[in-house]
């Protein structure tokens, strides 16, 4: 008890008030706009402290001293004076304990340390957290060298001293390694990042790491309010039964008819891909087929047939998966489809989407084959009910009518539909249609409206 | 002029052979640099990499450059009370948030910057602002260009041709400036002219000034003319080479770590994230059926992302649990209309199957776009 009240006082001793130093340019006070540190922290010589402004000027104050934060003397926004205290920072001179908590449960290891120390006849230099890394570790200073300034121990000292580590218990070592003398100084370039980055211990010995949960709700840094609303979307998405149909189709005929139009698409100023003549394919499809362009209510009663198709094609974004949407593909052409796709491709990729673009769906495409995969199992999205998924474009082997083999073009297409409103015989002969017209585009011709 | 760029690349290539500390560390008093590219964040990198890395005890540096057209706001200001940030995406122009403090500006390729690096102790903005005049004085001596006590620079002793900001670190400073020559005065007014009402917040404000091209007082100068004229007088005042070194913002060779520099200013986090917090207290004028529903809206901002958000909606315009929903949505989510329009279209599908329903959502939804 007695050692720990005179621990207590003698950290009161080393406290320090670190003053605002002079700016320059007659200049008495200054507005403190951002903290980088709070009460409690550990901080080393020359991390930054906080950001001042003073007439135009940003000043960076950074520490004079290693120690633990103690008290902030302003709030944001605050004046503060120059040679008036800024911090209180208790300065680590001796013993090595970040709290006063830590104080009264002074665990055994650190006392013999301390002895250890007065035997040797010279203080181990550490901050507050080299020590806190040492002791969580195990690890005798006084067996560690030190590679800073006046052989001071830093971070890296230690996970390097634990790297050597075999991860078996270590008999005590007789001979003491005595630290190197190194003539550079640890480079101090005044950091303006708000904060250090955590080093992350490397543990030979055991994995340790943890589960992490976190709320999905609530301003967590992780989970985005777009986020959120996607999951309350997919829950409610997953309400609806679904039922799959795939198929391949043979995308030969469509490659080389998309060669010879790319070049008098870009002409027109437009870049044709393949989704024009897949989304005009679909419209043409569903004019066969409306009840997969419908919408079912919630209680299950009534079937609203949409009569515009405005098919959605789903986008990777930095945001997520985002879904724009075509409007009245019934009476575009596949180049006026292309003209949109385009616009709000780049409109996606700027991240100026606006509402109308993304709001009124009726039926959606989504291209998952442009990152890889080749049978999917989409979600549909309410309140649509059915939706296609697009595997990649591979060249595979087929056998055409006389039986001989030849290079296709093969493309796998996943439909999902809500089973409430429509059956398999439905969905396959919709893909059928598809189909056809992809495999054939001539065939789309005739049925062009 | 083509002959002189010719001689720098020359004369840049044989350095780049040298290690790069040797270029950094010249025998002389001053090294003068000018940037090859017109890239506002690649430019405002390369100050934070000499501030950070480039030992100023023993010499200065001028760093001269120019950008193409961007908005830049000064270390703690509020983008959305100093520029019309609708305007700017719709123009696609870049905003860019310094880390030296003062007010926001508007740079074109008419404009010039000047960063004057130095030592902490030597940090002294007056000195500097006396040399362009002296050099602009030197080039045409009968412009009427004066430095104020507020560090701006004034043509004719009303308009305002420059303005200052500094950054202090610990052992190192920088002040710089801009200069317009000829940037385009109409454009300028109008991204710096913020629609955005109701928002209050301790952030630095900008204090708004008539602003004059040197082009309009006298149509013969041009910018290389200006950056030359500043260069001499700077190289006469530091007594060292009337020599201007280009160089390349993107070069890792010469400056190791530049990319990572340069990406982080181009962070939401950086440019919008750094806001300090801020509240907004305003009012939804939504035209519905006939009638203009008045929607008051509060909302705390804070590291750019709603902290607290409350809709006066009247009741039942919007199914409670819709409401809540919304609400909950919006608390944590970035004040980004990007990321707010995602959020909204998405909830929409949880709604019930409404026509009217969804009119009302998607004007609620327009409206709230405004404000960002």
């Amino acid at each position: 008890m007695a050692a720990v009240t005179a621990l207590r006082s003698s950290c009161r001793a080393a406290g320090r008030l670190f003053k605002l130093s002079d700016i320059g340019e007659g200049i008495t006070e200054v507005t403190v706009k951002e903290w980088y540190i709070k009460e409690g922290d550990s901080v080393s010589q020359f991390d930054s402290i906080c950001e001042v402004q003073s007439d135009k000027a940003s000043v960076t104050i950074t520490s004079r001293y290693d120690g633990v934060i103690r008290k902030l003397h302003y709030s944001i926004d605050d004046i503060a004076f120059v040679g008036k205290p800024l911090v209180d920072i208790e300065i680590d001179a001796s013993k090595g304990v970040a709290s006063e908590e830590d104080v009264v449960e002074t665990p055994p290891m650190s006392h013999e340390e301390h002895t250890h120390q007065e035997i040797k006849g010279h203080k181990t230099l550490a901050t507050p957290a080299v020590r806190r890394l040492a002791m969580e570790n195990n690890i005798k200073l006084s067996e560690v060298v030190g590679t800073g300034k006046d052989n001071r121990i830093l971070k890296e000292d230690i996970l390097n001293y634990l790297a050597k580590q075999t991860g078996a218990i270590l008999p005590p070592k007789a001979e003491i390694v005595s630290p190197l003398r190194k003539t550079e100084a640890v480079p101090a370039a005044p950091k303006d990042k708000a904060r250090r980055v955590p080093v992350p211990v490397s543990r030979p010995i055991a994995f340790s790491g943890k589960d992490k949960t976190e709320p999905v709700t609530g301003d967590s840094e992780c989970f985005t309010g777009f986020q959120k609303a996607m999951v309350k979307t997919m829950s409610a998405a997953l309400k609806i039964p679904h039922f799959g149909y795939s198929d391949e189709v043979d995308l030969t005929q469509l490659v080389q008819l998309r060669e010879e139009l790319k070049p008098l698409a870009e002409t027109r100023g437009v870049k044709l891909s393949f989704m024009p003549f897949f989304i005009k394919a679909a419209s043409l499809g569903l004019l066969q087929y409306p009840i997969l362009n419908a919408s079912l209510d919630e209680s299950c009663q009534n079937v609203t047939y949409k009569a515009s198709h405005n098919i959605g094609v789903a986008m990777d974004t930095e945001q997520g998966l985002i879904v724009p949407n075509v409007k009245n593909v019934q009476v575009c052409s596949v180049f006026d489809i292309a003209v949109e796709l385009n616009r709000l491709q780049s409109l996606g990729s700027a991240g100026q989407l606006g509402t109308s673009d993304l709001t009124g769906g009726t039926f959606t495409l989504s291209n998952i084959g442009t990152i890889g995969g080749t049978y999917a199992k989409p979600v549909i999205l309410p309140p649509e009910v059915a939706i296609g998924a697009l595997g990649k474009i591979q060249v595979l082997p087929r056998f055409n009518g006389k039986g001989e083999v030849f290079k296709a073009q093969i493309m796998n297409v996943s439909w999902s539909a809500d089973h409430r409103i429509i059956d398999g015989a439905t969905m396959a002969r919709f893909s059928n249609l598809w189909k056809s017209y992809l495999e054939n585009p001539a065939s789309m011709l005739l049925d062009l409206k | 002029m083509v002959l002189q760029s010719l001689k720098n690349c020359l004369w840049l290539s044989c350095v780049l052979r040298t290690p790069k500390a040797c270029f950094w560390s010249t025998a002389g008093g001053g090294l003068i640099i000018q940037s090859v590219s017109n890239d506002v964040y690649q430019n405002l990198a390369v100050e934070d990499w000499i501030h950070d890395h480039v030992d100023l005890e023993k010499q200065q540096i001028l760093f001269l450059w120019r950008n193409s057209p961007a908005v830049v706001i000064g270390r703690h200001q509020n983008p959305w009370q100093e520029c019309n940030l609708r305007l700017l995406r719709q123009k696609n122009m870049k905003l860019a948030r310094r880390r030296s403090g003062g007010g926001t500006v508007y740079h074109d390729l008419g404009n010039i910057n000047l960063t004057f690096f130095t030592s902490r102790k030597k940090y002294e903005r007056m000195g500097n602002l006396k040399l362009v005049v002296k050099a602009l004085k030197a080039l045409r001596p009968q412009l009427d260009v004066h430095v104020t006590d507020r560090y701006d620079i004034l043509l004719d002793r009303q308009y305002k041709i420059s303005g200052t900001a500094a950054k202090l670190g610990r052992t190192s400073a920088y002040h710089h400036c801009t200069l317009l020559c000829n940037a385009d005065k109409f454009v300028l007014s109008s991204v710096l002219k913020s629609p955005y009402k109701g928002l209050k917040s301790n952030a630095t404000p900008s204090v708004p000034a008539s602003v004059k091209n040197l082009f309009e007082e006298d149509a013969s100068l041009t910018s290389e003319m200006l950056l030359d004229a500043i260069a001499k007088e700077y190289a006469v005042q530091h007594q060292t080479d009337h020599h201007i070194t280009l160089i390349n913002p993107a070069d890792e060779t010469l400056l190791p770590g530049i990319s990572n520099k340069t990406k982080e200013l181009q962070t939401w986090e950086w440019v919008y994230g750094k806001t300090p917090k801020f509240s907004i207290n305003t009012c939804l004028n939504m035209a519905y059926k006939d009638s203009v529903l008045e929607v008051k809206v509060n909302m705390d901002v804070k590291h750019g992302k709603i902290e607290v958000c409350n809709i006066d909606l009247p009741e039942q315009w919007l199914p409670p649990g819709l409401y809540s929903e919304l609400v909950k949505s919006l608390t944590g989510s970035k004040f980004c209309p990007n990321e707010i329009t995602a959020l909204e279209t998405t909830l929409l599908r949880m709604c019930p199957r409404d026509e009217e329903l969804h009119s009302r959502w998607r004007l609620l939804c327009e409206n709230m776009i405004r404000l960002l």
